[in-house]
């Protein structure tokens, strides 16, 4: 817990101003106080060890997981390849599952996978009103602000005031297609291949395409432009 | 049911708060929380309806002033008691009175559960209902149980985009009613049509919405 600090939380939910199990103390303290939150999870963890119904090896295995194999670079991948390869990207918007699996990218939370393709004509934008629903393996683990309120709110309801918080401005005349994920079919945005690309490969293309483009509140960085 | 967890078209939450260099978990506990989580999940005593619905099942109160990890600890609480693996006086002491009924999977095989998911698809055993271009209208319904029907598009009239196949559906599995797989679609509701007059003409929003919540329009 010694890297535990007061000020973690910015921008996850606090918005509603409760503070209640925040810690106090870990890094200052003689003893340890442990907040009522971290006692419950401490608490549960334990018993369904000693009950046998948990690995703790398993824990480690998926915390790692999430933490270092999958995230955001994999969807970048399946984006720079689409961008090279239109037969990748025919295959990519007809069947997303099937074309990111050749990519080894399958599983949990992206099972059926749709791939929705931004044009000068619509720009597509992804919400989960009702939870949190997001592709996972292209994607990892969701941002806080995409599981917290404001964005769940809006993002149906006003997905230009959104966009333009994002710095993501989009013409008058195209239309904003906003996706709620309701169901089990997850969703990633190919977004648009940036100008002045052309000299660039598959893994230099890579390096372009951001998380939140994916989502489509972003647009893949500019070339030249680092990270 | 028409719970807090609704948040399509809320208005009052300000803005959408982005942090910098976000770390995935905020808290130790987060990370502990996430995969004891997953690792019971894994024990098959549940599906993944029932796990939306416990979380959902709380007051507006308790829901809002919640971080989005004690919303998955409080629904594994529930869970764990409401399906049978942890004893509520087991819960309360913390003090295991026994073995649990099934045994955990174990970490080598992990991986392999990770990488084959669990699809909510099912094979399609008949013509589907309604067809891409025909207009539907999403049904006034407000069942007290779970459903994937948000209230903003309830009693709305849209036009099927997309007919993903057939699918577990929500509101039976998360009540232990069985599966009742059916069609699922995306259905496209022009903005103006949820949002009234000052909504762009242009844009629009699609939400996945299966067979029983629909009717032709």
């Amino acid at each position: 817990m010694s890297s535990h600090h007061h000020d973690h939380h910015h921008g996850h939910d606090h918005h509603h101003g409760h503070d209640h199990h925040h810690g106090h103390g870990h890094d200052h303290g003689e003893e340890q106080h442990w907040t009522e939150v971290e006692l419950r999870v401490k608490a549960l963890e334990s018993l369904l060890v000693e009950k046998g119904l948990v690995d703790p090896a398993a824990l480690e295995v998926l915390i790692q997981t999430y933490e270092t194999k999958v995230g955001p670079r994999n969807g970048a991948r399946v984006v720079a390849r689409a961008w090279t390869d239109p037969a990748y990207k025919a295959r990519l918007l007809a069947d997303g599952s099937a074309a990111i699996a050749e990519l080894g990218y399958t599983g949990r939370q992206g099972e059926d996978m749709v791939v929705l393709e931004n044009t000068d004509q619509v720009h597509h934008m992804v919400v989960c009103t009702l939870c949190s629903c997001y592709p996972w393996p292209v994607l990892g683990l969701p941002p806080a602000w995409y599981k917290a309120a404001p964005y769940r709110a809006r993002a149906v309801r006003e997905p230009r005031a959104v966009l333009a918080e994002f710095g993501v401005p989009v013409p008058d005349e195209r239309e904003v297609r906003v996706w709620d994920s309701t169901a089990e079919l997850r969703y990633l945005v190919l977004p648009q291949r940036p100008p002045g690309t052309e000299g660039l490969d598959e893994a230099a293309l890579a390096e372009l395409v951001t998380r939140d483009s994916m989502i489509g509140v972003g647009q893949p960085r500019p070339p030249g432009e680092t990270p | 049911m028409n719970g807090a967890h609704d948040l399509g078209g809320v208005d009052g939450f300000g803005p959408v708060l982005r942090e910098a260099d976000e770390p995935l978990f905020h808290h130790p506990w987060e990370r502990r929380a996430f995969a004891v989580t997953l690792a019971a999940g894994m024990l098959g005593r549940w599906n993944i309806d029932m796990a939306r619905f416990a979380r959902e099942d709380t007051s507006p109160v308790t829901y809002l002033n919640a971080t989005y990890y004690e919303h998955w600890l409080r629904g594994l609480e529930r869970l764990l008691v409401e399906r049978g693996l942890v004893g509520a006086a087991e819960l309360a002491s913390g003090r295991a009175e026994g073995p649990g009924p099934v045994p955990a999977m174990p970490a080598e095989r992990v991986p392999a559960a990770l990488a084959r998911g669990g699809s909510a698809m099912r094979p399609a055993t008949g013509p589907a209902k309604f067809r891409p271009g025909q207009a539907v209208r999403v049904r006034n319904l407000h069942p007290r149980g779970h459903t994937r029907m948000p209230r903003y598009c309830r009693g709305q009239v849209g036009t099927i985009e997309r007919d993903h196949g057939v699918f577990v559906f929500p509101d039976t599995n998360a009540a232990g009613r069985g599966e009742a797989p059916q069609r699922c679609y995306a259905v496209g509701f022009a903005a103006r049509t949820l949002w009234g007059p000052e909504a762009s003409p242009v844009d629009r929003v699609m939400v996945d919405l299966w067979d029983d919540y629909l009717e032709a329009a």
